[in-house]
């Protein structure tokens, strides 16, 4: 259930931790200019924007930048709803070359949520200085998904990085994304959900991954139960504009959940 | 839409959430665990670091500025000399515009005069509007305009995140959040501001001790009535000192916050730090020249803004009620004499909480309406500047004391009404909003009343 979005044939979330350089990926893409923060949460707003490639076109949304999908500030969320249920037929994860470790949280949390993943590996140039080389193509092959390597504050790369988009978003390569296992207990729960979710779970989001559903429920996840019930309604996914002013209520003497 | 031949979802849930609840251990960790190994796996096996690499300079320089033994000398030595430059540069356009402005006040006089205007008329919108209008713009712009390139120099270079790092041990002791620090400095520029960047902040619970604490750190209203009173009673002619008594009353802003946040977090605000990650972003070369025009333009305009929309109607306000009279006493007398008592008790006096009073639409007014209250109904003083102050205010009988006092009260007292506006619109609740106004004011008064206690029993006013 694609969004009305203008008349882009794809939309493309872009998704990443702070400081990756993500606005500057997104102002290569769509050639918008905006004002680039310099601590995480200075970008908060969605930015949208459009490009075209090859005579198709995009549209690609800025997600706020986020470290994990996990947790439940109104950021993540944001996020989160969106490369679920805002008709993202690609998820682009910008990473930092620099410290990929950390980035890579997000990155096969997204993996797990959805097969249309395409990793931006970002900031190469930063992190040759460092002396730190990432073998993108390794990366490739150990995550399945297509990784492309960029210096987008001078356009390297860029362009490859939007052949990866187009070839997963028309389907023309399928990725094959690396599942984190978690035990033998856990995993014949997820098995045994996830079989009764694979009918549900389609109609709710397409590329949403019904493992991925059925994980967050054994996890216990209330405020994205709500959203795939009201998916499931054929309600509008959640409007993800983190600008909205979330109503924080402090229970008595503990921490709100 | 119907839900034909599955079971339901909210079955499906119902069966997760028993299933759940069979499970050992804590389905969260599990995951968030397993996660981060993978991740690890995957960067052995795809990232290479030559070993015999010497760092790089700004891992070199981030191990100086965020160090144990030299990060908060350093952070200090900056600040210091930031206040020096500050207070150095701020004097001489200060009294410029002082004359400046104030010789337009004579001509506007003349016009009016000529004008035939009525006696009335003239008070309000020269003595009233018109001089609280320059007194803003010639003692409040200059140090704003000063101060705030020079942080938006450091914020370009990527500074801030780094004090935030070294804060955040500080904040976590105080059972608040590390990006506290963060939320903090913005504080420096606006509290509406900073209120607003506390957003950054995911947990609730800290998310509220970032707003409630953020007055501790003057604004721009407020950061020009520090630096008058440094200026005034601890310069003595010496930048050097009256920079040092700047830095400390920012320091002692800084420490208040951590002490009510610590107070907060073991009382109504109670919990556990939460765990976040914070970044150190990559030096950038700061773009100095564009930098510091946007910041004297952002600056100079929100102080304009401010002098236009909020000082000019309270001074012509502050003007109407020193010129009305009731019962043989004007309406600002009998105001600053019903709060005498009250301003005595902590070391300061009836006009001062008047100012206080008017300046809650804005702090740039507290010190202009002071003098506009001390010169009384429309005598004419040219209050062109610190050394006009200075006379000013000792005439009334100030002591180094009553700076000190007025200076805390400055520091700590209730945020502006944008600010108390903005707290509202973040947390939609009267309840916090009220604690934003009363905890500052409670702050304020204890730390006054202490101080002036304290200087009355050492004799240094008698």
């Amino acid at each position: 259930m694609s969004h009305a979005s203008g008349r882009a044939r794809y939309t493309v979330a872009l998704a990443g931790n702070p400081n990756t350089g993500k606005t500057t990926v997104f102002n290569a893409l769509t050639g918008l200019r905006q004002h680039t923060g310099n601590w995480p949460g200075k970008t908060v707003a969605v930015a949208e924007g459009v490009y075209v490639h090859e005579g198709v076109s995009y549209r690609v949304v800025d997600l706020p930048g986020t470290y994990s999908l996990l947790s439940t500030s109104p950021e993540e969320e944001a996020a989160r709803d969106f490369i679920c249920f805002g008709g993202a037929d690609v998820t682009v994860v910008v990473t930092d070359a620099t410290c990929l470790e950390r980035n890579l949280n997000l990155v096969l949390q997204i993996t797990e949520m959805t097969p249309k993943v395409v990793v931006c590996l970002n900031l190469v140039d930063e992190a040759e200085r460092k002396h730190v080389f990432v073998d993108a193509k390794e990366l490739s092959a150990e995550l399945g998904v297509p990784v492309a390597p960029t210096v987008a504050r001078t356009g390297q790369g860029i362009p490859e990085l939007m052949d990866n988009v187009a070839a997963v978003a028309s389907g023309h390569v399928v990725t094959r994304p690396l599942q984190v296992t978690y035990g033998r207990e856990v995993e014949a729960l997820v098995a045994c959900i996830e079989s009764s979710l694979r009918e549900v779970v389609p109609k709710a989001a397409p590329w949403l991954s019904p493992r991925w559903v059925a994980l967050r429920l054994i996890d216990g996840d209330p405020g994205l139960i709500r959203a795939i019930d009201a998916a499931l309604d054929g309600q509008v996914p959640p409007d993800v504009n983190p600008r909205r002013v979330t109503r924080s209520v402090v229970a008595k003497g503990g921490i709100p959940a | 839409m119907s839900r034909l031949d599955t079971e339901s979802f909210g079955d499906i849930v119902e069966a997760a959430r028993k299933a759940r609840s069979a499970l050992q251990g804590d389905v969260r960790d599990l995951v968030v665990t397993r996660i981060y190994e993978v991740a690890e796996g995957i960067c052995r096996r795809t990232v290479r670091r030559p070993t015999q690499a010497p760092p790089a300079w700004d891992t070199r320089l981030d191990d100086i500025v965020t160090s144990r033994l030299l990060g908060y000398p350093l952070m200090l030595a900056l600040l210091g000399v930031v206040f020096w430059i500050t207070l150095v540069a701020a004097n001489v356009p200060s009294k410029w515009l002082g004359a400046a402005l104030f010789s337009c006040q004579d001509r506007l006089l003349i016009l009016f005069t000529r004008a035939g205007a009525p006696a009335w008329l003239t008070g309000i919108t020269v003595m009233g509007a018109y001089r609280a209008l320059a007194w803003v713009v010639s003692v409040m712009l200059p140090p704003v305009v000063i101060f705030f390139p020079c942080f938006a120099l450091l914020e370009d270079l990527g500074y801030l995140p780094r004090v935030a790092f070294n804060l955040d041990a500080f904040f976590r002791g105080a059972g608040a959040h590390g990006k506290q620090a963060l939320t903090m400095c913005m504080g420096f520029g606006c509290n509406a501001a900073g209120v607003v960047s506390c957003r950054i902040i995911e947990s609730p619970r800290e998310r509220i001790i970032a707003v409630l604490t953020n007055n501790f750190v003057p604004c721009n209203g407020r950061f020009p009535t520090l630096v008058a009173m440094s200026s005034v009673f601890f310069g003595a002619g010496l930048q050097g000192a009256a920079a040092l008594s700047l830095l400390a009353t920012v320091l002692l802003g800084v420490a208040v916050t951590l002490a009510v946040s610590w107070v907060l977090s073991r009382t109504t605000l109670r919990g556990v730090p939460s765990f976040f990650v914070l970044e150190l972003p990559p030096y950038r070369k700061p773009q100095v020249v564009r930098v510091i025009i946007r910041a004297l333009l952002d600056r100079a305009l929100f102080v304009l803004v401010r002098a236009a929309s909020v000082a000019a109607p309270v001074g012509a306000l502050t003007w109407v009620l020193a010129n009305s009279t009731l019962r043989g006493a004007s309406l600002l007398t009998r105001l600053a004499a019903a709060l005498e008592p009250f301003g005595r008790v902590i070391g300061l006096d009836g006009h001062v909480m008047t100012a206080f009073l008017l300046g809650l639409p804005a702090n740039e007014i507290v010190i202009p309406v002071l003098a506009m209250a001390y010169t009384g109904a429309g005598a004419m003083v040219d209050p062109g500047g610190l050394d006009a102050l200075r006379q000013l205010v000792t005439a009334h009988g100030w002591t180094p004391l009553t700076g000190v006092c007025l200076t805390l009260f400055s520091l700590l007292h209730y945020p502006c009404a944008t600010t108390l506006w903005t707290i509202w619109h973040e947390t939609r609740s009267a309840k916090w909003t009220a604690l934003g106004a009363l905890l500052p004011l409670t702050v304020a008064c204890a730390a006054c009343f202490l101080a002036s206690s304290l200087g009355k029993l050492l004799g240094i006013a008698g």
